[in-house]
């Protein structure tokens, strides 16, 4: 397989990945104004819910019909958000609202560390498996290489997600409301709508996706403690490329990321790491609020 | 996390004394602290099944009888075994700091600890200013003892050169054609120094085999897509690694997929410990080593020491219903070289508790049998272990259910390790100087 098709097909396949973690983040930014920092735990109670929920399925005799799991997978993440989403937006955040946003990444960090503990009380820290969905979509010869099928499933999933979340906001009613909401929330209360209501939503769509991403995860993975770290740090480098609070722009973020780790992966291997954040540096010198972020006076 | 597990005489005398400060070491028992990781990504794979086999070995010693000669004799030299078990999880700063509450606030008779070797880096100086007994029981670096010396500080594991070193002669042993080799590893120090001694090791021993790609995926990166990528297109006879925990899995999972497993050689360094938890997703065929005769390797050796490794194997199955893998044999080896010293130390000194002074004085070259082969403090100058080695092929036995090592090649201890006085990389570069290989 040609070397440039090789990477942009890896690079595809890491970019649907990460779009989908990283579109929750930006959306909770854009509506809350809050950077999220416990979106990783999300993510990683996700990857957990979905590992008990898939191992649960075949335990009551799932194998009759395996592509079930996908629908488990799909379940885990909404209960997810279902649970923690109103715990943690009703429960805390709307204490913070209108505060310093450093003061709102503290508190999500805080977040962030007691859930990892939570995880460990409920999980232990023995690792879980569900290869199933992974290997049943077979595998895809391209050239001479293979790729799981389910790879690619999970670039349709993001396909999916970006189109649902774009034209939500931009073609509903609801999502007039949520962009009215982010224009300005007292105008828009004023006006009666219900903005309690729209944080909550669009809080427990975030951690939905951040559910989702964890959950699509887990099957190529052992889910242990400690998952969400690196998923939280490479999320933040595309949303912040892209611009916080930006669709559009986590699904640029995404590709670029995606694609030019898979390129220095196969040519300059050493370079992984530091190309994810040499993109984000050199986004940031020319466009400092990110590609798609509105550019906003500075008050003084 | 700190919890005191053996309820031996010393806290109960506390108690009733009304003492509130730490409980003084007495003569009657011998107190340990034992660090290990309890949380964290490396403790499902080495922290907890070690400490699990720790404790199931001192409860075992405290109880007397249960073990083969000469570990038959109650304790350490009739002296009840009690255990402070703190977490190794917090960096090497905070690890520090532990060190210093466990001997001077919980006045440890010694210390047995560490994992990560950026702590067995940080702990030995501390050890030396305090005068404090300390056993290495895990890390791998070989710079610990390579670029320093220590008094009181021993490690009872060979460091990693071994494991590189072993997989290279297992591939000339059985012949095996390599015109080419790549590595995935995870991008920390043990990765590269785990590359870095396969690659020495094969350029002596596979001169003209090209060397491919490198791979070095960021420590939890979870996702190997691109690397596997990589792996496919170079076509390498052999992919070596070095990963362990989750990073080893999730790779397996995803290199076996996409078949990476049957287009190249998998080797692995360390990775008999993902067996219990993978069961028949590991593939067959791959060549893999335990960091010494550990895990399915020491159960499938037989010889003299199968009378001891079969009591701690059956006795580790029946307590935690999976077997043990390498992490608690290297506790148990620490343990066992441990008891060694303090009763050679007692015999030294008319039979009274040894200090830290008189207990260095007994480790100092030591050597004695634990369930991974001989032991022997071969090294920088008595303080480092050397101990034989295992390479073996997986294979699934359908029967049983269970992975079983076969074709199993058992190496010297001074086949795979430096000998005294020359560093790692110059035994490797200059081709296994002194190397006695049967």
């Amino acid at each position: 397989m040609d070397l440039v098709a090789t990477i942009l097909v890896d690079g595809l396949i890491y970019a649907g990945w990460l779009f989908i973690v990283s579109v929750g983040l930006t959306l909770v930014f854009g509506v809350l104004n809050i950077l999220n920092i416990a979106h990783g735990s999300l993510y990683a109670i996700g990857a957990y819910a979905s590992a008990s929920l898939v191992g649960a399925y075949f335990a009551a005799g799932g194998e009759a019909f395996p592509y079930g799991s996908y629908a488990a997978l799909i379940l885990a993440a909404i209960l997810v958000a279902v649970v923690l989403g109103p715990l943690l937006e009703r429960g805390l955040l709307r204490y913070f609202y209108g505060r310093d946003e450093v003061l709102n990444v503290l508190v999500t960090y805080a977040v962030f560390l007691i859930l990892e503990d939570v995880m460990k009380l409920i999980w232990g820290v023995n690792p879980y498996f569900v290869y199933e969905p992974y290997t049943l979509l077979g595998t895809v010869e391209m050239g001479s290489l293979f790729y799981v099928g389910y790879d690619f499933a999970v670039i349709g999933a993001a396909i999916i997600v970006g189109l649902a979340v774009w034209l939500t906001l931009n073609r509903t009613q609801i999502g007039k409301v949520v962009l009215a909401v982010i224009h300005d929330a007292e105008i828009s209360q004023t006006m009666g709508v219900n903005v309690k209501r729209i944080y909550l939503g669009a809080f427990m769509a975030g951690a939905f996706l951040a559910a989702l991403g964890g959950a699509l995860t887990a099957p190529m993975i052992s889910v242990t403690p400690g998952l969400g770290v690196n998923v939280i740090i490479v999320a933040f480098a595309v949303v912040i490329i892209g611009g916080l609070g930006s669709v559009p722009g986590a699904a640029i973020g995404a590709l670029m990321v995606g694609i030019s780790r898979a390129a220095s992966v196969h040519l300059l291997p050493e370079a992984e790491l530091f190309i994810i954040y040499f993109v984000m540096a050199i986004v940031l010198v020319f466009r400092p609020e990110g590609l798609f972020a509105k550019t906003q006076a500075r008050k003084i | 996390m700190r919890k005191t597990v053996l309820a031996g005489a010393l806290g109960t005398i506390a108690l009733a004394g009304g003492v509130t400060g730490p409980a003084a070491a007495q003569d009657d028992t011998f107190k340990i602290g034992v660090i290990t990781f309890l949380s964290g990504q490396a403790a499902e794979s080495f922290g907890v099944p070690a400490w699990n086999g720790g404790k199931l070995l001192v409860d075992m010693l405290n109880e007397g009888g249960k073990l083969p000669a000469p570990y038959d004799t109650m304790g350490f030299g009739g002296m009840k075994i009690e255990v402070v078990v703190v977490d190794e999880a917090g960096g090497a700063t905070k690890q520090v700091q532990e060190f210093r509450n466990l001997v001077q606030r919980e006045e440890v008779d010694a210390v047995v600890g560490y994992v990560s070797s950026g702590d067995c880096l940080a702990i030995p100086p501390v050890a030396d200013e305090l005068k404090a007994f300390t056993i290495l029981y895990d890390c791998g670096t070989p710079r610990v003892f390579e670029d320093n010396s220590f008094e009181y500080v021993f490690r009872t594991a060979a460091h990693a050169t071994m494991d590189n070193v072993s997989l290279a002669r297992y591939l000339k042993s059985r012949d095996f054609d390599v015109p080419s080799f790549a590595g995935l590893n995870q991008d920390y120090a043990w990765g590269q120094d785990s590359w870095a001694d396969f690659k020495g090791a094969m350029s002596q021993l596979y001169p003209d085999a090209e060397e491919k790609t490198a791979l070095f995926p960021k420590f939890g990166a979870g996702q190997y897509g691109t690397e596997i990528s990589a792996l496919l297109r170079e076509k390498p006879a052999l992919v070596h690694s070095s990963n362990w925990g989750g990073d080893l899995q999730g790779f397996l999972i995803q290199a076996t997929a996409r078949g990476l497993h049957e287009r190249a050689q998998l080797v692995l360094a360390a990775g008999d410990h993902v067996i219990p938890q993978l069961g028949n997703k590991m593939p067959d065929g791959i060549f893999l080593g335990a960091r010494g005769v550990n895990g399915l390797a020491a159960n499938a050796r037989g010889g003299e020491l199968k009378e001891l490794t079969d009591t701690m194997w059956s006795a580790y199955e029946a307590e935690y219903d999976t077997f043990p893998v390498q992490a608690p044999f290297r506790m148990w080896q620490a343990i066992f070289g441990l008891k060694t010293a303090v009763e050679k130390a007692m015999a030294d000194n008319g039979g009274t508790k040894p200090t830290d002074e008189q207990l260095a004085a007994a480790m100092t070259g030591l050597a004695w049998d634990a369930p991974s082969g001989r032991i022997e403090m071969a090294l920088a100058g008595g303080h480092q272990a050397i101990q034989p080695n295992a390479i073996g092929t997986t294979k699934w036995n359908t029967e049983t259910g269970k992975m079983e090592l076969v074709d199993v090649e058992y190496y010297n201890a001074r086949c795979v390790n430096p000998p005294e006085g020359m560093k790692s990389a110059d035994w490797l570069a200059q081709g296994f100087p002194g190397a006695q290989c049967d």
